[in-house]
């Protein structure tokens, strides 16, 4: 392929589902300015590059990688350190990448009892010789590896420097374009960049200011999960009792997972200033409970707190359900007396 | 090792009672362990479960929060709020693996110096007894494959 003066632009998936890929071809027929001001470097969803290609690349010949998913593997760790030395501007789009995601929900426990789950011990799987991957194998033909599988998930900041970071679960649509914007205005006018570091793609407030769903006095007796209930049509789930990360999620989305009745996942990460969303959100959760006043008998308010507390079946996956890898602990510790499931 | 392994507590005393009770068991000479670093808070309502976390983090081997008994709080109900917290907090905790004793909450009024005093003697002894903690060395390097730099290839 013929250098033809086009910026060059890269994305990657690591420890990802693949839905970020569908996102940025979500942004529909402005994918053809997309096509029309950038010339794809490697893109391996959609296009036939392979890494050798990416070797022969010089430094820095990418100008905008975006990349996608967590560092779970020898591979994907490989993978993001030679992207970002061939990447001008590396950009951390979506939640795993930004934050570990769903696949960092694996710090709750051990490699090896995902390994136990994923390839041993589940109805659907059939594997009487008790098969799992191993890093090397030998055959006739001389010694095969795959990657090596880590016990932590990372985000890929903990890795390697990122420039920008794009949050979501993916991006939604709107939000990606006037990234792309930013930096199609960038590369052909000249315009400047948001600093280093930054943020792009969310707003500075809670997902609640975006949610038209109406609030009251919130006080609540017991959690429900989402198949628990039918919620009241334009009131504010956390009032109904169904967790929603809403007040603990940075706003971008427009807020479209309430509006059809599911709690706000989070998957748009912390507000600014925050450091641990998980902890934020327990701390909203908590104020919202509303069992217990002054006049009880410390061991009633107890009690009575801890009912309601134990309608929340699962608060570190729930709480860190986007953002175990970027939390304050980043894993669970499997040493100590806890449990850590 | 010969030297007893001292633990490192933070604690979280809110103004009005806590506090308090600290400086009246240092008034009334009240001999109890030295391992509980006091930080002054307004009100054990003010205690945002960020704070245990990233003490844990950068290397408390506990966390204890003090505040008024439930009715007596000075902004009526902000120690119920840190008893809410609390409860949620303890089972994510234990979710993370990090062992119950090492994040406490006792209540202690203002003329309780003795019953403060037993908590912090009480909790150094159950956090001695566990062992450090050091989250950053242990959990984050170790098991954790934190701080690599090359993939371990003996491993799966």
């Amino acid at each position: 392929m013929g250098d033809n003066g086009k910026p060059k632009l890269a994305m990657y998936w690591a420890a990802s589902c693949g839905g970020c890929e569908i996102s940025v071809l979500n942004i529909h027929e402005h994918i053809l300015t997309v096509d029309s001001v950038f010339d794809v470097a490697f893109f391996p969803c959609i296009a036939d590059f392979k890494i050798e290609h990416v070797n022969n690349y010089n430094d820095g010949y990418i100008d905008v990688c975006l990349f996608n998913g967590a560092i779970r593997t020898s591979e994907n760790e490989e993978m993001a350190r030679l992207l970002r030395q061939k990447s001008k501007v590396l950009v951390a789009y979506g939640s795993c990448a930004y934050e570990g995601c769903i696949p960092a929900l694996s710090n709750l426990t051990t490699k090896e009892a995902t390994f136990n789950t994923v390839y041993l011990d589940n109805p659907s799987i059939d594997n009487p010789d008790g098969t799992i991957p191993q890093p090397t194998y030998q055959v006739p033909e001389g010694e095969l590896d795959i990657p090596v599988f880590y016990n932590t998930v990372k985000s890929l900041d903990q890795v390697v420097d990122v420039d920008y970071t794009i949050p979501g679960c993916p991006p939604e649509p709107p939000q990606i374009w006037a990234v792309l914007q930013v930096v199609v205005a960038a590369l052909t006018e000249g315009a400047e960049l948001p600093p280093p570091g930054s943020i792009v793609g969310a707003r500075t407030v809670a997902v609640c200011e975006e949610c038209p769903l109406e609030i009251h006095e919130k006080s609540i007796e017991r959690f429900y999960r989402p198949y628990e209930i039918n919620p009241e049509p334009g009131l504010c789930l956390l009032e109904q009792g169904l967790v929603c990360m809403g007040p603990a999620t940075a706003a971008g989305c427009g807020a479209l997972c309430p509006q059809v009745g599911m709690g706000c996942r989070g998957c748009y990460g912390p507000l600014p200033g925050v450091e641990d969303q998980g902890a934020k959100m327990l701390s909203a959760i908590a104020s919202v409970i509303g069992a217990g006043d002054p006049t009880m008998e410390e061991d009633e308010l107890e009690r009575k707190i801890e009912a309601v507390v134990d309608t929340i079946p699962d608060p570190a996956g729930t709480f860190y359900r986007f953002s175990m890898a970027h939390s304050l602990l980043h894993r669970a510790n499997l040493n100590g007396n806890g449990k850590g499931v | 090792m010969s030297e007893q392994f001292e633990p490192v507590i933070v604690g979280f005393l809110c103004n009005w009672c806590s506090y308090r009770a600290a400086d009246l068991a240092g008034t009334a000479r009240l001999h109890y362990a030295p391992n509980m670093r006091a930080i002054r808070v307004m009100c054990s309502g003010r205690v945002d479960p960020q704070f245990v976390l990233k003490a844990l983090k950068e290397g408390a081997d506990g966390v204890l929060i003090a505040g008024c008994h439930p009715g007596e709080c000075h902004y009526v109900e902000g120690n119920i709020k840190a008893l809410r917290r609390f409860i949620l907090l303890k089972r994510m905790l234990a979710q993370l693996g990090v062992e119950e004793e090492r994040v406490q909450l006792v209540w202690a009024s203002a003329s309780e110096g003795k019953i403060l005093a037993e908590a912090v003697d009480k909790m150094t002894e159950q956090v001695r007894a566990l062992g450090p903690l050091r989250w950053q060395e242990t959990v984050l390097s170790g098991n954790g494959q934190w701080v690599e730099a090359t993939p371990v290839l003996e491993e799966v």
